[in-house]
């Protein structure tokens, strides 16, 4: 009985322990933040790896989540007589909500774990620790850049992703289902308002960069420094990263559209 | 990779990303509304507007005009106070102008469609259309039509 209870006692202590660390890892995180904008090239490589290199999976994804919103909406209202309304279905679902979550989770698993994995190898290879020696700040260098190259990156890639969700779906309800498009596009175009939708969902995936990023770059700097320590940081970044974003996602809902 | 191969690739995403927030702001929403801000405000007063909602379009022989700026209860009159925001290019509506709350299709969204009449002056801003129709509730039909229903087999019960 001892036992088991110890055991969460010991694991609460542990999980709060982490939260107090990623909690003051924030702050000379956000104090090296402006000197980043004086090494434009230093983030554009990061953007580079962050997320260029997402582009490809966003884009895929985008279509085909565009294409499955227009297959499903089709056959939903073509029971009501109200297909026309497609367009607004199909693009307030993918720019309110589907565009800036299902981004955050892909670029979760790609960019995340990703750097969660090269800086927990910088520090099982001792490279943080060098680069300390040398007077360096691991924080200005290292961590910094990336974590600033999500909060840029996930706003665009969520955008593309919307973007490309709607052809998708114009593609499937009008050039495949022979729906008339100008009721697709003014729907669309009365139906979706720019500070209330396009904005927010702007805003909404800022956060969920920020928050992406941040616990990739925290989880990859407390990793236990060994080849096995690395590989469960990385899962780790997966899976915190993704719930955070789901939690962050109903907080953001709950404050933006809470009221009508 | 090569910093300059880097540099490119970066600005291509970014230009593409700020493509697809224009492509999203000018096809997908109504950003364009804003940018014709020139309008000028009536009122009309219903007493029921059912479902209409703020943005809903307001038309002319099918022809979109406007939109619905506002809606508001007043409290004196008991009555739903709407205000139609209509493009400034079509300031020669008559006063006697009728707003009638239609619904696109069977359950589609609920728009204003403005009937013009045949006064000599036109609508001006601020101005009140004073001849409205109510929204079509739904309800209210199969009820009067249930009423009519059982008032007729009443009637055929006492002969």
């Amino acid at each position: 009985m001892i036992g088991p209870l110890q055991g969460l006692g010991a694991r609460t202590l542990e999980g709060l322990a982490r939260l107090g660390r990623a909690g003051g890892f924030l702050l000379p995180l956000l104090a090296a933040v402006p000197a980043q904008f004086l090494a434009p090239r230093r983030l554009a490589k990061q953007v580079f790896s962050v997320g260029v290199l997402s582009l490809v999976i966003i884009l895929v994804s985008g279509l085909f989540v565009g294409m499955v919103l227009g297959l499903q909406g089709y056959n939903t209202l073509v029971d009501f007589g109200s297909e026309s309304s497609l367009g607004i279905v199909v693009a307030l679902s993918l720019v309110r909500e589907l565009g800036p979550v299902l981004s955050a989770l892909l670029f979760a698993g790609r960019a995340g774990s990703a750097l969660t994995a090269e800086i927990g190898l910088m520090k099982a290879t001792e490279q943080l620790s060098a680069l300390e020696m040398m007077a360096v700040d691991p924080f200005r260098r290292v961590l910094a850049p990336r974590w600033l190259a999500g909060f840029i990156s996930l706003p665009l890639l969520a955008a593309v992703f919307s973007a490309v969700g709607i052809l998708g779906g114009y593609l499937v309800g009008v050039k495949l289902l022979g729906l008339d498009p100008a009721p697709y596009w003014s729907h669309m175009e009365s139906g979706v308002d720019f500070f209330d939708d396009i904005l927010n969902g702007v805003i909404k995936s800022v956060v969920f960069g920020a928050v992406v990023t941040w616990v990739a770059v925290f989880e990859g700097y407390d990793a236990v420094p060994t080849a096995e320590g690395v590989g469960r940081a990385t899962t780790r970044t997966v899976v915190t990263a993704s719930l955070a974003v789901l939690g962050a996602d109903f907080l953001l809902t709950a404050l933006m559209f809470g009221e009508p | 990779m090569q910093s300059r191969t880097v540099e490119l690739w970066v600005g291509l995403f970014v230009a593409l990303g700020l493509a697809a927030l224009a492509f999203l702001s000018v096809r997908a929403s109504n950003l364009a509304e804003y940018r014709d801000g020139d309008a000028y405000t009536v009122v009309a007063r219903f007493e029921n507007i059912g479902s209409l909602r703020v943005r809903a379009p307001v038309t002319v022989a099918g022809v979109r005009v406007g939109r619905v700026a506002a809606i508001d209860f007043d409290n004196e009159q008991f009555k739903a106070v709407v205000k139609l925001a209509i493009t400034a290019r079509y300031d020669n509506l008559p006063q006697d102008t009728v707003a009638a709350i239609r619904t696109a299709g069977l359950i589609g969204e609920q728009f204003i469609g403005l009937d013009p009449g045949g006064a000599p002056d036109p609508l001006k801003d601020g101005d009140e259309i004073e001849i409205t129709q109510s929204a079509l509730v739904i309800e209210q039909l199969i009820g009067q039509f249930l009423y009519g229903q059982a008032g007729k087999s009443d009637k055929e019960g006492s002969k």
